[in-house]
């Protein structure tokens, strides 16, 4: 399945059929910094995305005071 | 993973509440909590005009949205930076925003109230960007609300903002910071304008959700100056924590907020006075931004 990163905005392929939350372990990404957005739709950490999938995780994080 | 309140299928997990929510229940949640932090700290009222600061970003775009469809009469303010395409792609995000809802927009170039752009800024002071970039922001929302006659300033700080400014305050001990450091502050001089954060109660994870569920157009990319911000270090140190202990950063604040800074706050008292050159609040003779915009002249 592909996966679109963003910051800078970049695609990898991982493996498809188990849970988001096995896509982000394997990505090294928490969670808790990050939607996962399938088309229109937020999709949870335990739903489990298909191979032909493209889920697009997009970073929440903002600011920069020194 | 299902909604807590209707049972259909949830969109987001939100771990600290040991919750989840579909999008029109998340939603509704979202809004509650703005509700709350506004009850709470009495921030704002329906019969007074609000100045909504937005960057175009999905903090205070949420924010906006959020007053506005909650019958508040809003304003917003876009102050323009003058970094490069970020600039100009975040103020056309508030300008189509404000257009969309036919709502009002000021907009006020740095560059024309400072003397250069922020990265001009930034070479002549050799401090961090966000630094001088800080400084003129909070300068000039203020100065912009007395202006229009408009008695407060709404920001778009969450949860994790204020955590980790919280964090960085705690790290170096700066107590004047820590005394300083609340979702509302009162004016304490007739050319200080009151400063609120409505969404000081929802993680920036809950504000993009929110962003995104409602369809709101903000701009995802990061200041280019953000990178390697300490602000941004301590975001992902908490963010580690929270992982391991969701919770740990609302605990962190909420507790602050309930239970240290009122001693913070009795011990910082400051001498309030008006620049000589520019007339604003200061604590000095001349106030921070008239120096930084000499240092600015003097480089020029």
């Amino acid at each position: 399945m592909k996966v679109v990163l963003r910051n800078p905005r970049r695609e990898v392929e991982v493996a498809g059929n188990r849970r988001v939350k096995d896509v982000l372990r394997e990505l090294a990404i928490l969670p808790e910094t990050v939607l996962v957005i399938r088309g229109d739709d937020l999709v949870t950490a335990d739903q489990v995305v298909a191979d032909t999938d493209v889920i697009e995780l997009r970073p929440v994080m903002s600011g920069g005071r020194a | 993973m299902k909604c807590r309140k209707c049972g259909g299928a949830a969109a987001l997990e939100l771990r600290r509440h040991n919750a989840a929510f579909c999008a029109p229940d998340f939603i509704e949640f979202f809004r509650n909590q703005v509700r709350e932090a506004i009850r709470r700290h009495r921030m704002l009222t329906r019969d007074e005009p609000v100045l909504v600061a937005v960057s175009g970003g999905k903090d205070s775009l949420a924010l906006w949205d959020v007053l506005a469809e909650d019958g508040y009469r809003t304003t917003g303010l876009y102050l323009d930076l003058g970094i490069f395409d970020y600039s100009v792609e975040s103020r056309a995000k508030c300008e189509a925003f404000a257009a969309a809802r036919g709502l009002p927009l000021v907009v006020r170039r740095v560059a024309d109230e400072v003397g250069a752009p922020v990265p001009v800024i930034k070479q002549v002071t050799r401090r961090p960007p966000c630094s001088g970039c800080g400084l003129s922001k909070r300068y000039l929302m203020n100065r912009a609300a007395l202006e229009e006659g408009i008695p407060v300033v709404a920001t778009g700080h969450n949860l994790d903002d204020e955590a980790a400014t919280l964090f960085g305050s705690v790290l170096h001990w700066q107590t004047e910071s820590l005394a300083r450091q609340s979702p509302a502050l009162a004016s304490s001089h007739p050319k200080l304008v009151r400063k609120v954060k409505p969404l000081y109660r929802l993680s920036e994870r809950e504000t993009a959700a929110y962003a995104f569920l409602r369809r709101i157009d903000y701009i995802v990319e990061e200041c280019p100056f953000a990178v390697g911000a300490t602000s941004i270090a301590h975001k992902e140190a908490l963010n580690r924590l929270e992982d391991a202990s969701p919770g740990a950063k609302h605990n962190f604040l909420f507790g602050f907020l309930d239970k240290a800074r009122p001693a913070f706050e009795r011990a910082e008292e400051v001498d309030l006075r008006e620049c000589a050159r520019c007339g604003q609040v200061t604590t000095g003779t001349l106030c921070a931004f008239c120096k930084l915009a000499d240092q600015v002249k003097r480089a020029g």
